[in-house]
C-alpha cells in the first residue's frame, strides 16, 4: 500500500503524546523517515525530483484519528449510507480508521459480514475499515455471537449498538468469554423499559412539549449493573456515548478502583442540549438523547481530566425520508465524521494535544489499532497522519457534506479546527481539505 | 396569526380578541340560517392521523357555517402507511389548493413541521401530549362566559384533575386560563405529573408551570371554585401509572360524597369524553355548575373564530361585522 512517492511536510507543528516541536516530517515508503526543525533544506525542490511538499504553516501534524463509533449502513441501509461514502467523510474528518458498528442488515454477527465488511473498507481504500461484531446475535439480546469464530478472524471490538444487553445472564456469559478471548465489550448503555417510546431527554423540555422523555437514570442503571459485571469476571469493557453527569461520576469510580473500563463520548453530547428540541426537528433526535448543560459541563469535565478516554462520533446517517417524518417515527441519529474536530476544538475546553489524545491516540489503544494508528510522529512509523488548523473558524454547509445522508446538527454553528491534509500509508489522500484524485 | 400551532404563541390580547369574536360566532349560531359567507373560495382541509370524530365534525361545522369548502383526509384510508412520507402528502394536498390544514396527530410537533412543507395556515387540532390550543380557546370562552367574567378569569381557583403527564388538553388550558389571571392547582398522583414538576434534578428556568400541586382532591375540593377533569386512559395501568382504574376512581374521581364537599355553585368542565366511573362518579347532568354541554357546543364558535382570524378578509379586530362578511 505504500507510494513510492515521498512527502515533505515543512513548516507545522509535530503534537505527540511526549510534547509538541516545530518541526518538518519527511514521508518515504509509507514511513516516517525524519522529523526536524528546518530538515526541508536537505531535499530537492518538487519540480525538480524532490519529495511532494505540504505546507503545514500555521497546522499540527499528528496522528490521524480514530473513530471507536461509526455507522456505515452498509450492507442494508445503502440509502443512507455506504461504506464508500462514509470513509469519504471519515477521510475528510481527519480520520484513519473507523470502527464499523454492527447493527446492520443483516447484522454483523458472522464472519462473512464481518469479511465483507472489511473488504468493501479496503476497497473504498480511504481509511480502515475495522469491522466490530455484535454480542448477540442480531443484536436481539437472545442468543450470544459466535466470540471464538469472530475473534480468531481478528475482531477485538463487540457491541449491539443501538440496543443495550438487556438480559443480565446473557451479559454474563458475554464477560466470560470477553475475559478469555481478550476482546472488548462496547455497551450502549439503556434499560429499553425505562425508555419506550422515548424521544427526548425526560426533564423539563419533555414535560413542557409533552413528549415521552428518555430519563438519565435508563443509562445510569445498565452502567452500574455492567460495572459490577467488570467486577466480577475481570472483563474489559467500553462505555459507549457518556450522555449523563452521573455516568460520569461512576466511571470516574470505577477507574479509581482500577477497573478495566474505558468511555467515550459524542461531540453532541457535549456541545448541544435537549433545548434543541423545542423546535420539534427530527435531526437532534439521537439515542442517547441530548440532556442539559448540567449533564455537558459534566461531560466537558470527564474528557479533561481523563474520565472520559475518547471522543466517538456515534455517525449516525439517516436519508432525508426516514428523517422528514414525526419525531416518533424519525429513527434516532446524526452525522459527526465531518464535525468532530470543529466540535471538540470549539465546545470540549481540552487543549489541542488533550484532544489530540481523545481521537486519536487513546482510541487506537482501545481499539487494539497501534500497529497502525494513533503512533507517535516519528521515524520508523507508518505514515498514518492529519495535519490541521486548530484555530481556523468555519460553519458546516449542506454543500461540504459529503456522506449520503444529510442530517448534521451543526449547521450555522460555529465550528474551529479544521482538516486540511490526511496521509494514509505515505500517499497524500486529503489535500488542502479535499479528497486527493 | 398565520397559524394556530401552541397556545404558548398566543398574548393574552390575542387571546382575549379570539374570545371576543367568539361571541359573534356564538350569535351566528343562533340564527335560523347559522351560515355567513365569510369563508366563500377558501379551502379548509381536515388532516386527521389520529381518530377525533368530535374534534374533525366540531372543525368541519366551524369551517361550513364560514361558507369555506372542506376536505377530510382520515390516515386510515390514506397512504402514509404504505411507504408515502408524510411530507409527500402534505406537499401534494397542498398543491390541490388548500389553504388551512387542521391537524390532529400523535406526535408533539407535527404541525409545526408541517408550516415547513406548505404555505397554507395550519391549526393544531391536536399533537400528542403536547397542544390543543383550540380546546384550551374553547374552555376560557366557556369559563369566562359562564361566570360572567368578561375576557377575564382574575382571582377564580382551578383544579385540574388527573392525567396531567400524558395530557395536551392540560397543556394548553393551563396555559389560557393562567393568562387569564385564574389560580391553577394540578390535582394528581406524582406519576400522572409532568416529571419536571416531580423531579428536583430536573429544574429550569424557561418552562415553568405557574401552578400549584397536589396529591390529594379532598384537600382542595373545599378551596376551588372550578374543577376541571381530564379523560383517565386505562393503558396507563399498563406502564404502571396506577395501580388500577378503581383506584384512581376511589381517590381522584369525583363522586357524589366529594361534590359534598364543593361550594354549591362550583362549575364542572371535562374535555370529553368522559369515562363514566372513573374520573367522573356522578351524573353531570345532575351537576348545575356543570359547563360540558357548553364546552361542546363553544367548540363550533370558538373554531369558527380560529379560522375567520387565519383565512378572513384580513380580519382585523378593527374591521366591522360587514367588511368581514359576518
Ligand atoms: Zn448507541
Ligand atoms: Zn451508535
Amino acid at each position: 500500500m505504500s507510494s513510492n512517492k515521498s512527502v515533505l511536510i515543512t513548516g507545522g507543528t509535530v503534537v505527540n503524546a511526549s510534547g509538541e516541536v516545530l518541526a518538518d516530517v519527511m514521508i518515504d515508503q509509507g514511513v516516517v523517515q525524519e522529523v526536524g526543525p528546518n530538515i526541508s533544506a536537505k531535499y530537492a525542490a518538487e519540480n525538480k525530483g524532490g519529495p511532494q511538499r505540504i505546507d503545514a504553516a500555521s497546522c499540527v501534524i499528528t496522528s490521524a484519528f480514530v473513530d471507536l463509533h461509526t455507522h456505515l449502513r452498509e450492507p442494508g441501509r445503502e440509502e443512507s449510507e455506504t461504506i464508500e461514502t462514509g470513509s469519504r467523510a471519515a477521510v475528510l474528518g481527519g480520520y484513519g480508521a473507523v470502527v464499523a458498528m454492527p447493527n446492520t442488515e443483516p447484522a454483523q454477527d458472522s464472519v462473512a459480514v464481518v469479511e465483507f465488511v472489511r473488504m468493501q473498507g479496503e476497497r473504498a481504500g480511504l481509511v480502515d475499515v475495522v469491522p466490530s461484531a455484535c454480542i448477540t446475535v442480531n443484536r436481539a439480546g437472545l442468543q450470544l455471537s459466535p466470540f471464538h469464530s469472530l475473534a480468531q478472524n481478528g475482531v477485538t471490538l463487540y457491541t449491539d449498538d443501538g440496543n443495550g444487553v438487556q438480559d443480565p445472564v446473557i451479559m454474563r456469559r458475554a464477560m466470560e468469554y470477553a475475559k478469555e478471548l481478550n476482546i472488548t465489550l462496547m455497551q450502549h448503555c439503556e434499560v429499553s423499559r425505562l425508555t419506550e417510546g422515548a424521544v427526548m431527554h425526560e426533564g423539563c423540555c419533555s414535560s413542557h412539549l409533552g413528549l415521552p422523555g428518555w430519563p438519565s437514570i435508563a443509562e445510569v442503571l445498565m452502567l452500574q449493573r455492567d460495572l459490577e459485571l467488570v467486577r466480577e469476571t475481570g472483563a474489559k469493557m467500553h462505555f459507549l456515548h457518556l450522555s449523563t453527569a452521573r455516568s460520569v461520576e461512576l466511571v470516574r469510580q470505577a477507574k479509581n478502583e482500577g477497573l478495566p473500563v474505558t468511555a467515550e463520548v459524542t461531540p453532541h453530547h457535549f456541545s448541544l442540549t435537549d433545548e434543541k428540541l423545542t423546535g420539534f426537528n427530527t435531526v437532534f433526535k439521537v439515542n442517547p438523547p441530548l440532556r442539559t448543560m448540567e449533564d455537558v459541563e459534566a461531560l466537558r469535565t470527564g474528557m479533561q481530566d481523563g474520565t472520559i478516554d475518547a471522543i466517538a462520533t456515534d455517525h449516525a446517517p439517516h436519508a432525508a425520508h426516514l428523517k422528514d417524518q414525526d419525531l416518533l417515527a424519525a429513527p434516532p441519529g446524526m452525522l459527526g465524521l465531518q464535525s468532530a474536530l470543529g466540535v471538540a476544538l470549539k465546545y470540549s475546553g481540552c487543549s489541542v494535544q488533550r484532544v489530540i489524545d481523545l481521537m486519536s491516540w487513546a482510541p487506537a489503544r482501545i481499539a487494539g489499532l497501534t500497529a497502525r494508528q494513533g503512533n507517535a510522529v516519528a521515524s520508523g512509523n507508518i505514515a498514518n497522519l492529519v495535519v490541521f488548523n486548530p484555530a481556523a473558524q468555519w460553519e458546516q454547509s449542506l454543500e461540504q457534506i459529503v456522506s449520503k445522508s444529510h442530517n448534521t446538527p451543526y449547521l450555522g454553528l460555529p465550528l474551529q479546527g479544521q482538516v486540511q491534509y490526511v496521509v494514509r500509508d505515505g500517499k497524500v489522500i486529503v489535500e488542502a481539505g479535499v479528497i486527493a484524485k | 396569526m398565520k397559524h394556530l400551532l401552541s397556545m404558548d404563541d398566543l398574548s393574552l390580547g390575542e387571546l382575549q380578541q379570539l374570545l371576543s369574536l367568539a361571541d359573534e360566532m356564538s350569535e351566528i349560531q343562533k340564527r335560523s340560517q347559522p351560515k355567513v359567507p365569510a369563508l366563500r373560495h377558501k379551502t379548509v382541509a381536515s388532516l386527521f392521523f389520529e381518530d377525533s370524530t368530535r374534534t374533525r365534525l366540531s372543525f368541519e361545522t366551524a369551517a361550513k357555517r364560514l361558507s369555506a369548502d372542506t376536505m377530510t383526509f382520515s390516515a386510515a384510508s390514506s397512504s402514509v402507511n404504505k411507504g408515502e412520507s408524510l411530507r409527500d402528502t402534505v406537499e401534494t394536498l397542498s398543491a390541490m389548493g388548500v389553504d388551512a390544514f387542521v391537524v390532529r396527530h400523535k406526535t408533539a410537533g407535527l404541525p409545526l413541521a408541517m408550516t415547513q412543507w406548505t404555505d397554507a395556515h395550519i391549526v393544531n387540532a391536536g399533537d400528542g401530549a403536547h397542544q390543543h390550543p383550540t380546546q384550551a380557546l374553547l374552555d376560557a370562552f366557556t369559563l369566562t362566559r359562564a361566570l360572567e367574567m368578561g375576557n377575564s378569569l382574575a382571582g377564580v381557583r382551578i383544579a385540574m384533575v388527573g392525567d396531567i403527564r400524558h395530557s395536551r388538553v392540560a397543556r394548553s388550558t393551563v396555559r389560557a386560563f393562567v393568562l387569564l389571571g385564574a389560580q391553577v392547582t394540578l390535582v394528581a398522583p406524582a406519576s400522572l405529573l409532568p416529571p419536571s414538576l416531580i423531579y428536583s434534578n430536573a429544574t429550569h428556568t424557561s418552562h415553568e408551570w405557574p401552578v400549584s400541586i397536589s396529591h390529594h382532591l379532598d384537600e382542595v375540593l373545599g378551596e376551588v371554585d372550578v374543577v376541571y377533569l381530564l379523560r383517565m386512559q386505562h393503558e396507563r395501568m399498563n406502564a404502571a401509572f396506577i395501580s388500577s382504574v378503581g383506584e384512581y376512581a376511589l381517590h381522584f374521581g369525583l363522586t357524589p360524597k366529594r361534590m359534598a364537599k364543593l361550594p354549591h355553585n362550583f362549575k364542572l368542565m371535562h374535555p370529553g369524553p368522559m369515562n363514566h366511573g372513573v374520573e367522573i362518579g356522578v351524573d353531570p347532568a345532575l351537576v348545575p355548575g356543570s359547563l360540558i354541554t357548553q364546552q361542546v357546543t363553544n367548540g363550533v364558535s370558538i373554531r369558527m373564530a380560529v379560522l375567520l382570524s387565519l383565512l378572513g378578509p384580513a380580519a382585523t379586530s378593527e374591521m366591522t361585522k360587514e367588511e368581514r362578511n359576518v
